[in-house]
């Protein structure tokens, strides 16, 4: 259906090559899951298949680009719209009109499909979908995980036979990306659609692969069936992380084949204790109270008479649904955001009623699309700044993200810099304040493994400093890997409030892999297993 | 179903005939400074668009249309009073005289201020502000893209630029309000320069990083696809249309002005009509693209743009018998009668909030029992059944919230009937 020949691609700015020399066949109605680092040509690849790249992105290719018999070079991404439907990240900033019903339309209306087809379609992709109920909402009303339905079945309608996803659970709490999941393979299986999926977060496709191809950080591409391949990459999901630890054959890609082969090691760590991520520092002491905190926007209350205590030197993770009121609790808790009722004391202050130099100095919050806090031009600039605002000694900001990131360039621009790079700069700038709390809302957004171990020890190693770190996030194994308390979150109210072990273990939702794996044993991370497993090896006679 | 409820079912009225039916209260609205009768004309605009507007985010700013109207009152009765107050005879107040050198001495700020002249400032902010009300009752009954969307195939492109503009203001504000918002965590500085460094930059930046995704994603569906047709139609096209709209320009210009020569009247305009209408046809055969669901245009339609055609009809036919009942005296100062042929004129214009249909909500009918939609849901493939059970309103903060115990609970199983 799909296939490359000897394709090289290389931008024009860049030295070297995104891609090099790959030469794949991806057959009809696969699913062939995209993996590598971020920055490694992921989304090249894909739009490399409907001739986005070069013809609309600008750059070199070399080699040839078939797509169900129709090579790229001859055609333009819009005389391959019957062929090929691409959903982006974002699905949001590409949808044209502003009715679901008209937007399912628009791709039909473009390749002149006659009105009583295209009538048929509608209907039958709505319940495809089953986004039936929304037919006649406005797009801005939907939530994430209905946007990118909306958005899939937008490009099905056109009945293209390759469908190609850029990260399409990225922005999605655990549950819409199951949704968004659950029709991709539905596609796959019932329609025999070719589905191309680009995803960072492989714990949640990789059991429903059939080809994986593992681009390179060199560019060159592996093409093979999902447990070879994964057995090499640089990215690998907990699952697999687990299998290759215990040396498992045929390495588990779901947590059931795993839990197969799990129990000889259930046995052997059932004598074990997790270690504990942090010896509980003065638990009484409080960095952060906040009582009774009410966020309202016009009749609709966000944050619903919310009391929670922050001690210094724990790292809480902030969970719950998309909409459930956590963003705006943080934005509450810093003093930036509204807050109708309640109250909020750190160190006797209240951020709220603070001029907004001094509450960054009580609390500091990385916002969740994180480049919103930085508009200079470098990042030498972005620091300097930094250091004039929090009256430091110039070079100060600067030395602070050396130790985080090292090695990011100080002339660069920070859009040019990668996601994981671009976050910890704007983490440096509130740092730079030097406030007791951070609160981070979304950060793991777009970060591959490595950045997000990466971020975890960062986040603990503040927490280790006395600071307390509060993050929001919907990833799992983030959760399980940084933080040592979980506060859920559901409609605006506290619904959980623990110890991470505690409060995700049992929970359908939030459980992180190995924790599935090992159900009952309290486990949580490769890591902690691999200590343990080592530590018991070392104290064995 | 007999012929009549047929027609009469929920659906959103053709897009124009509301721009027509606006457009003929708001002409009626410009012939008259009869405060009663722009009165009239407010509340049949109110009427209508309370009985037929939808529940979409367009539909929700008739309020702010009204206040805008108010603004227009304030502002030209407070300029009134402050330049220009003092014709007429019934002097109500003075206000402190404000020198001016002799250079300027047409302008006077400050002095008397009479009640014929405050009365014809409102009347004349008053018909200003109906104007404004009129138009904003259509954009709030019509959406407005419905509207470009009934746009000739030739002129596909534009109306399609048109409609992501209309997206993109709202987008461009949202962002600038979460840019705003960072802002503050990072201390807020004083300075204004910074202010337009802050803002500005993000916000630009992140519009065309917008932008470009958009047009990447538009281009991968399809926009823009010239099929078959070859490139000298296609300028002819361009060239015909072009010329035409310039001959509608200039022809109407001829027509309108009276110390115009005459060939450049009716001759260049008909020329025009003919040339750009020569050139959508040509256009319209070869766009390869066909509408989804494309507006009727049927007898609810005929009513409600034939009701806002006949209250501008009734004005202008009073205006030339009868033009005092219209324009009520200010010298002498007396109170406006309320004439009757007007008057039952514009109530004619109330027409449409029986004759249009209803439209339908956006929120699933609440009617429908639980049960019926868990037992829908259970006969879906298991992948289908993570989906809602109940759609929330739209105006709920997350319109996936449901109760925790959905997510845990299994999935609806279906009940034989």
């Amino acid at each position: 259906m799909i296939s490359f020949e000897h394709v090289t691609v290389r931008y024009d700015e860049a030295a070297e090559p995104i891609l090099r020399d790959v030469h794949l066949t991806i057959d009809e109605g696969e699913l062939a899951l995209v993996v590598g680092t971020t920055g490694s040509g992921k989304s090249t690849l894909l739009r490399a298949i409907n001739g986005l790249v070069p013809h609309f992105t600008g750059g070199h290719l070399q080699g040839r680009v078939v797509v169900g018999g129709r090579a790229t070079a001859e055609n333009l991404p819009r005389e391959l719209a019957d062929v090929v439907g691409v959903v982006s990240q974002d699905p949001l900033s590409g949808f044209v009109t502003d009715v679901v019903e008209d937007e399912l339309a628009y791709s039909m209306e473009q390749v002149a499909v006659a009105p009583d087809i295209m009538r048929k379609r509608v209907e039958e992709t709505l319940d495809l979908l089953s986004i039936a109920e929304l037919r006649a909402r406005p797009m801005r009303t939907l939530s994430g995980g209905q946007q990118q339905r909306v958005a899939i079945a937008a490009a099905l309608t056109g009945h293209p036979r390759v469908l190609v996803l850029d990260e399409p659970t990225s922005a999605l709490d655990p549950t819409g990306a199951e949704e968004v999941l659950a029709a991709i393979t539905r596609l796959v299986h019932d329609l025999g659609v070719t589905v191309v999926i680009a995803e960072h977060r492989l714990e949640r496709v990789v059991q429903y692969a059939d080809l994986v191809l593992h681009v390179r950080s060199d560019g060159s591409v592996d093409t093979g069936d999902p447990a070879t391949i994964l057995a090499g990459a640089d990215v690998a999901p907990p699952v697999i992380q687990l299998g290759r630890l215990c040396g498992w054959t045929p390495l588990p890609l779901s947590v059931r084949d795993a839990r197969r082969q799990a129990a000889a090691l259930r046995g052997q760590l059932a004598t074990l204790t997790p270690p504990a991520l942090t010896p509980d520092a003065a638990p009484n002491a409080v960095a952060l109270r906040a009582r009774n905190v009410v966020v309202r926007y016009g009749d609709v209350t966000a944050v619903r008479e919310v009391s929670v205590d922050l001690h210094p030197g724990e790292v809480v993770a902030l969970m719950g649904r998309n909409g459930s009121g956590k963003s705006s609790l943080l934005w509450a808790l810093q003093g930036a955001g509204t807050r109708a009722a309640g109250s909020v004391d750190v160190a006797g202050t209240d951020p709220g009623r603070a001029t907004p130099a001094a509450a960054r100095a009580l609390v500091g919050l990385v916002p969740q699309t994180a480049a919103d806090l930085l508009y200079l031009s470098t990042v030498e600039g972005e620091c300097r700044q930094a250091d004039l605002d929090a009256g430091l000694a110039p070079g100060s900001t600067r030395a602070l993200l050396d130790d985080l990131v090292p090695g990011i360039d100080g002339g660069q621009h920070p859009r040019d810099l990668s996601e994981g790079q671009r976050l910890s700069l704007a983490l440096v700038v509130q740092l730079s304040a030097s406030p007791s709390i951070v609160l981070l809302d979304e950060p793991t957004r777009g970060l591959d493994y490595g950045a997000k171990d990466h971020l975890a020890q960062v986040l603990r190693g503040l927490a280790d400093d006395g600071r307390t770190v509060v993050v929001a996030t919907h990833d799992v194994e983030f959760v399980a890997a940084a933080a040592e308390r979980v506060v859920v979150m559901a409609e605006g109210e506290v619904v959980a409030d623990g110890p991470t072990a505690e409060v995700v273990i049992a929970s359908p939702t939030f459980a992180p892999q190995v924790a599935r794996i090992l159900f009952p044993e309290p486990w949580l991370t490769v890591p902690q297993v691999a200590a343990a497993l080592a530590h018991a090896r070392a104290t064995a006679p | 179903m007999s012929r009549r409820r047929a027609w009469s079912l929920p659906r959103p009225l053709h897009p124009g005939a509301w721009w027509i039916w606006a457009l003929g209260l708001a002409t009626a609205a410009s012939r008259t400074t009869n405060p009663l009768l722009l009165i009239l004309v407010v509340v049949v605009a109110g009427v209508v668009v309370s009985a037929r507007r939808g529940d979409a985010p367009w539909s929700t700013g008739f309020r702010a249309y009204l206040m805008m109207g108010l603004l227009v009152i304030a502002i030209r009765v407070g300029f009134r009073m402050l330049l220009d107050g003092q014709h007429g005879t019934h002097v109500l107040f003075t206000l402190p005289h404000l020198p001016l050198p002799e250079a300027v001495r047409g302008i006077q700020i400050g002095g008397p201020v009479s009640a014929e002249g405050l009365l014809a400032a409102l009347y004349d902010g008053m018909r200003l502000a109906a104007l404004l009300i009129c138009v904003g009752a259509a954009n709030v009954l019509a959406n407005p893209k419905r509207l470009l969307k009934s746009m000739p195939g030739a002129l596909h492109e534009v109306g399609v630029a048109l409609t992501v503009a209309l997206t993109f203001a709202p987008q461009l504000v949202e962002s600038g309000k979460r840019v705003h918002r960072a802002r503050r965590l990072r201390g807020e500085q004083k300075r204004r320069l910074r202010l337009v460094e802050q803002v500005l930059i993000p916000v630009m930046t992140d519009a065309l990083d917008r932008s470009l995704a958009l047009a990447a994603a538009m281009d991968s569906r399809g926009y823009g696809r010239v099929g078959l047709v070859a490139r000298r139609t296609r300028v002819l096209t361009g060239l015909l249309v072009l010329v035409g709209l310039l001959g509608l320009c200039v022809g109407s210009y001829g027509l309108l002005d009276t110390t115009a020569p005459r060939p450049l009247g009716l001759p260049i305009l008909a020329i025009g009509l003919a040339s750009a209408g020569a050139g959508f046809l040509l256009g319209g055969r070869r766009v390869q693209r066909t509408r989804y669901r494309p507006d009727p245009w049927r007898i609810p339609e005929w009513c409600v743009s034939a009701s806002g055609v006949a209250v501008a009809a009734v004005l202008f036919v009073t205006a030339s018998i009868d033009p005092d009942a219209l324009n009520p005296s200010l010298q002498p100062l007396q109170w406006p009668a309320l004439p009757v042929v007007p008057a039952l004129g514009i109530l004619l214009g109330l027409l449409p909030a029986w004759v249009a249909p209803p439209v339908r909500s956006s929120r699933p009918a609440p009617s429908r029992p639980p049960a019926t939609a868990a037992a829908d849901h259970g006969r879906h493939p298991p992948a289908a059944r993570q989906n809602e059970i109940h759609p929330p309103s739209p105006d709920a903060p997350s319109p996936d919230a449901r109760p925790l115990a959905a997510q845990t609970a299994p999935p609806p199983v279906a009940t034989p009937r």
